[in-house]
């Protein structure tokens, strides 16, 4: 896995397109990538509470973060869009 | 005696009726456990005093009653009876999840209300064959019934039902639909006496015996509203986990508590009959009543942090990684330090505790307690906590 330096430079869409990757390739689900919306529910989808960890794992690596322990919950990880305003909402507390 | 669990309001567990449900626990225990049957006169006595819809709000005809409260009842049935502890708490989970998942429904409000009215017994078929044990995955799947559609249909092969052919009515997990991945499960609520169930297997086993466990094959037709509206997944992290583990360590700290009592006993009877010195027996009670308050207080401080997360509705919490783990935690030291607890007051009570009979004997508390470790097996949790803790930091 490639860490990218982006925590200041990154765009909106950027970090959606990443997250939908790490998802793609962390979340354990049977679909491809054209198939997984911002909104779509990925524990519906088939995401385990394993593999939702290892999606933890991969996003901190990924973007450089620690996530606060209030932010590593269902409700965050239940879909791309919700990982990306905790992403935001932290490069914005770190900026 | 050791010292109670913190005070907590009267009404409910002083009544009289509840004095009588306790009362006759404690007289049919020896034999509910020896004959492994179902402990009715203690549930009828429970259903007199109005204790299965206690959790049930009181805009439903419930008493209104908090986890504190049911979590004190199950601490004091089980102290007489573990197995009739265990069936009034599992009753109390179920109430649970349907109480903070689907009140908001028609139909489930309306059910509760009658569950007021004739005291219903829940009954939860979470287990199924070639899951391994884990809950949170299903091979039954909903499907349409075939040409009585808007009705829907499941089967299942549940490994273990406790109190299943005694219950009302049965809380299910199956998947959403045909197609649904195996985590995409919903809790069903069906009426027993309008399904097929077939039991499987004999429910002989070392200790629980009066929750009559076994496993049943099952058939249900129901109507779509009897579908808890919130998925499995949010009621299982908010309500049936920590209320399981929770209610589940009152039960453990009960037995334990009697084993205590039972060891106690012991000891005063022996100085007795020495008056002036000591008995060699107290050192290990004195050893005991540390490990003892050390269980007490793990057990209520987990109790305390979920009654004040509910209290706050802060929902989003109960679904973080942390408070997982410690949800978690609980239900592995509980489940250790019942057995630890009993092996110290039998260590105590030496022959006088082997014994089957007589008024020390720890041999009942001691087999019920084995039974704590296995139930979501302590090696699962251990290994579901392994994977949480790579990214939960305590004290963040």
């Amino acid at each position: 896995m490639n860490t990218i330096s982006v925590q200041s430079c990154s765009t909106a869409e950027d970090i959606r397109d990443q997250l939908r990757k790490i998802v793609k390739d962390h979340a354990g689900l049977n679909l491809p990538l054209d198939k997984i919306e911002d909104s779509t529910d990925l524990y519906r989808a088939g995401m385990s509470s394993q593999s939702s960890v290892v999606l933890m794992i991969a996003v901190e690596a990924q973007f450089g973060i620690e996530f606060p322990d209030a932010m590593l919950s269902r409700d965050v990880f239940s879909n791309i869009e919700s990982i990306a305003s905790a992403i935001e909402a932290i490069q914005r507390a770190d900026a | 005696m050791i010292p109670k669990l913190k005070p907590i309001r009267p009404e409910l567990l002083d009544h009289p009726s509840f004095q009588q449900a306790l009362t006759l626990a404690g007289e049919h225990a020896a034999d509910v456990d020896r004959n492994g049957r179902f402990p009715s006169e203690a549930i009828e006595a429970l259903r007199a005093a109005g204790a299965m819809s206690w959790l049930v709000p009181r805009e439903l005809g419930g008493a209104g009653a908090s986890l504190d409260e049911a979590a004190r009842a199950v601490f004091e049935l089980s102290r007489r009876c573990a197995s009739t502890g265990m069936i009034f708490a599992m009753h109390q989970i179920q109430i649970g999840c349907i109480t903070r998942h689907a009140v908001q429904s028609p139909w489930f409000a309306d059910y509760l209300k009658r569950l007021v009215r004739e005291q219903r017994l829940i009954a939860s078929a979470t287990s199924e064959l070639g899951t391994g044990g884990d809950i949170r995955r299903s091979i039954a799947a909903i499907h349409p019934a075939p040409g009585a559609e808007p009705f829907l249909r499941f089967e299942k092969k549940a490994t273990t039902i406790s109190y299943g052919a005694s219950a009302d009515d049965l809380l299910t997990t199956v998947r959403r639909a045909p197609d649904s991945e195996p985590g995409d499960q919903v809790l069903v609520l069906t009426h027993i006496s309008e399904m097929k169930m077939k039991q499987t297997d004999q429910w002989d086993t070392l200790g629980m015996r009066g929750t009559c466990s076994p496993g049943f094959e099952l058939e249900a037709t129901f109507a779509p509203d009897h579908i808890l509206p919130a998925p499995f997944a949010t009621i299982s992290a908010e309500t049936m986990v920590p209320f399981s583990h929770i209610l589940w360590s009152h039960v453990w700290l009960g037995l334990s508590s009697d084993a205590f009592d039972r060891a106690q006993n012991f000891v005063r009877k022996q100085a007795r009959q020495t008056p002036g010195t000591t008995p060699p027996s107290a050192l290990r009670l004195s050893e005991l009543s540390v490990h003892m308050a050390q269980f007490r207080a793990m057990v209520e401080s987990a109790l305390d942090e979920y009654v004040e997360l509910t209290a706050r509705g802060d929902r989003a919490a109960l679904s973080t990684v942390g408070f997982a783990v410690r949800i978690n935690n609980l239900k592995i030291s509980a489940s250790e330090a019942a057995v630890e607890a009993c092996l110290g007051a039998l260590r105590v009570c030496g022959v006088s505790g082997y014994k089957n009979d007589g008024p020390f004997s720890i041999g009942r508390n001691l087999r019920d307690a084995h039974s704590a470790a296995l139930m979501i097996a302590n090696d699962r949790l251990y290994s579901t906590n392994a994977s949480l803790l790579l990214v939960h930091r305590e004290g963040k």
